[in-house]
């Protein structure tokens, strides 16, 4: 018994994985999966000057936050214990807090807290190497390919 | 206000260097391939359909975050663009990407909200923004995105910014 769920839970994982590294976007912003268990994800991403959204500042586009929280946020949903297919996004709601520091990675963690039969709730911080203060924050609800 | 003999060269060219110094200075603009088409003041942001933004390689569909990314960057344009309007007509301001520091102060986006209608298909996307309320300190833009048809979003989103101040 328990060994099945070990094998079920790292094959998820696996095809969850293979899924986001299959992501052509993701792979473009340089976006690494770091953990992923039973509905939780953390992807994270370096700084590149390339995506740089002020050029007075330095700070990191908000375009750029989104692409990453929104990712994270699918891959909490698809490592969920009911094992979906496939997801979407229906909406997404973020709030930037303050700009993320130049220079520093950016980490999202997000957790896929509760799910229907055909959609999934997902809330998903990001940080820079400030780990106290999130840059941003966001809400999202997705769709479920059971 | 504005001149009318003004020579109609003169004019497109001040708008489109401003537009320019707007957009151009801005290195994650550029990184998604995105620009801008001016008719007078109205600006239509333009997506085209690359590789790279691709987030479900199986339909194909465009990734959800370049969706939202596409539609912050006509959102922020379209605030500068409204923002600054005036004083470019009037000849107070000449934003241009040549001259350091004569580029507007952006706007920082407080919260944004993105709508996905349907997938979004491995083609040229379209977005227009509006700002909604703009205030001293605060505005409210939304911002409406398609393909094929203008009628069928595949994007909306809201979006509130805090002014640049000074």
């Amino acid at each position: 018994m328990a060994t099945d769920d070990t094998v079920s839970s790292a094959t998820r994982d696996r095809i969850a994985q293979q899924f986001i590294e299959a992501l052509p976007f993701a792979r473009a912003l340089g976006m690494r999966l770091d953990r992923l268990d039973n509905g939780e994800a953390e992807i994270s991403m370096g700084w590149n000057e390339e995506f740089i959204g002020d050029p007075r500042s330095g700070v990191i586009h908000g375009g750029v936050i989104s692409a990453l929280m929104d990712t994270c946020s699918g891959a909490a949903v698809l490592s969920h214990a009911t094992a979906p297919k496939s997801t979407a996004t229906i909406d997404l709601r973020i709030d930037y807090m303050r700009g993320a520091t130049p220079g520093q990675r950016l980490t999202a963690t997000a957790r896929c807290y509760h799910v229907t039969r055909s959609v999934a709730f997902v809330r998903t911080q990001a940080f820079d190497d400030d780990r106290d203060q999130p840059v941003a924050t966001a809400t999202g609800a997705f769709t479920l390919e059971r | 206000m504005a001149d009318r003999n003004e020579p109609l060269q003169q004019v497109k060219l001040r708008r489109d260097t401003a537009l320019k110094a707007l957009v151009d200075g801005v290195p994650y603009i550029r990184w998604m391939g995105i620009r801008f088409d001016r008719r007078g003041d109205e600006l239509t942001a333009i997506m085209p359909f690359d590789e790279k933004l691709i987030g479900n390689p199986f339909l194909p569909a465009i990734h959800g975050g370049a969706t939202a990314a596409f539609l912050e960057i006509a959102a922020i344009v379209e605030m500068s663009w409204v923002a600054m309007w005036e004083d470019l007509e009037s000849g107070r301001i000449a934003p241009d990407a040549a001259i350091p520091d004569t580029t507007p102060r952006l706007p920082k986006t407080i919260d944004f909200t993105v709508d996905y209608l349907r997938s979004g298909l491995p083609r040229d996307a379209y977005a227009r923004a509006r700002v909604v309320r703009s205030g001293r300190r605060y505005a409210s833009v939304h911002v409406e995105a398609w393909q094929d048809n203008r009628a069928k979003l595949f994007a909306q989103a809201t979006a509130h910014f805090l002014m640049p101040q000074g």
